[in-house]
């Protein structure tokens, strides 16, 4: 038998496991990148498992806007790296510190 | 029915193995290919959940534009790996522990007490065969949504503005034609008028 707790358990893991990404490759942006598309995943698992078993469709539009906003995101994610590569020659987030923050 | 056990611990062992080898692997190439198989398994549990119009946008969006965006830019940039997996080792203990940390927790919430057990949440019944996902998200996303939409379609106008405008790059020496400078010109900055006397024509 399926329940509810099994669907938010198997989200709580995938965001787990991409915390643990953002802290093993905090050098390398593409990673990074990725990592915050598997913790929208996660999210977007625990809105549909809810809608599901509280049969209410606004869950299911909510994840229709973040996968939107995630692709939004990506691609001026991705257009940011491009500049910095294009100016710097790495995408190392180490040595960007040329506000002295 | 054992069919729905199968195929759940199925594509979740899937996805939570290509989620670990996303976060581990050296090449980046292969971290999005790793991706992209995360996002089928989460599809195909979409799927058992009913959930047949987002599994499918799940697959177009993600895996046929946005995975295929990272694949063309970790391509394109020539990136040298070796200092990017220094710290790899060092920060493993940490990562380690704070997800640890926080999946016991998450555990906790989630099945302590049966919160969200069948009792708490019966188990829906299945759709009717003639339901259709499509439609009623449809129907529900343009009758209470109807603005949301919309300024989600401006956020991808901006998104793709954006994107053009920071990489867009001015080449030097292209030979482009600037049409205001063109319209404004004026006469004496084209015609060069030289006073001279006639000269007679040449004999023979």
């Amino acid at each position: 038998m399926l329940t509810l707790a099994h669907f938010l358990t198997l989200g709580a893991l995938l965001f787990c496991i991409s915390v643990t990404g953002i802290f093993l490759n905090r050098k390398n942006v593409i990673i990074l990148l990725m990592c915050i598309e598997l913790m929208l995943l996660a999210v977007n698992m625990n809105f549909v498992a809810f809608s599901r078993f509280l049969g209410n469709l606004d869950g299911q539009v909510f994840v229709f806007f973040i996968l939107t906003v995630a692709a939004a995101e990506a691609a001026i994610g991705l257009a940011i790296l491009v500049v910095l590569f294009r100016s710097r020659q790495t995408i190392d987030v180490a040595e960007l510190d040329d506000l002295k923050g | 029915m054992p069919i729905f056990e199968i195929v759940f611990y199925t594509f979740s062992l899937i996805m939570l193995g290509a989620a670990v080898a996303v976060i581990s692997v050296r090449n980046p190439v292969y971290a999005a290919l790793f991706l992209v198989l995360a996002f089928f398994s989460a599809s195909a549990i979409w799927m058992l959940l009913e959930v047949e119009f987002l599994a499918i946008i799940l697959i177009l969006v993600y895996v046929g534009a946005v995975m295929v965006l990272f694949l063309f830019v970790v391509m394109m940039l020539d990136i040298n790996l070796e200092p990017l997996r220094a710290g790899f080792i060092k920060y493993l203990p940490v990562g380690l522990l704070v997800a640890a940390v926080m999946a016991a927790e998450f555990l906790l919430v989630i099945w302590a007490k049966g919160r969200f057990d069948e009792n708490a949440f019966p188990v829906p019944s299945p759709n009717p065969a003639d339901y259709s996902n499509t439609k009623a998200v449809g129907e529900w996303l343009y009758t209470n949504y109807l603005l949301a939409f919309e300024v989600a379609g401006v956020i991808l106008l901006v998104a793709i503005i954006a994107a053009v405008a920071l990489t867009h790059r001015q080449r030097s020496g292209s030979h482009r034609q600037n049409p205001s400078l063109q319209v404004r010109v004026r006469k004496d900055e084209r015609v060069r008028l030289v006073k001279m006397k006639s000269e007679p024509k040449q004999e023979g």
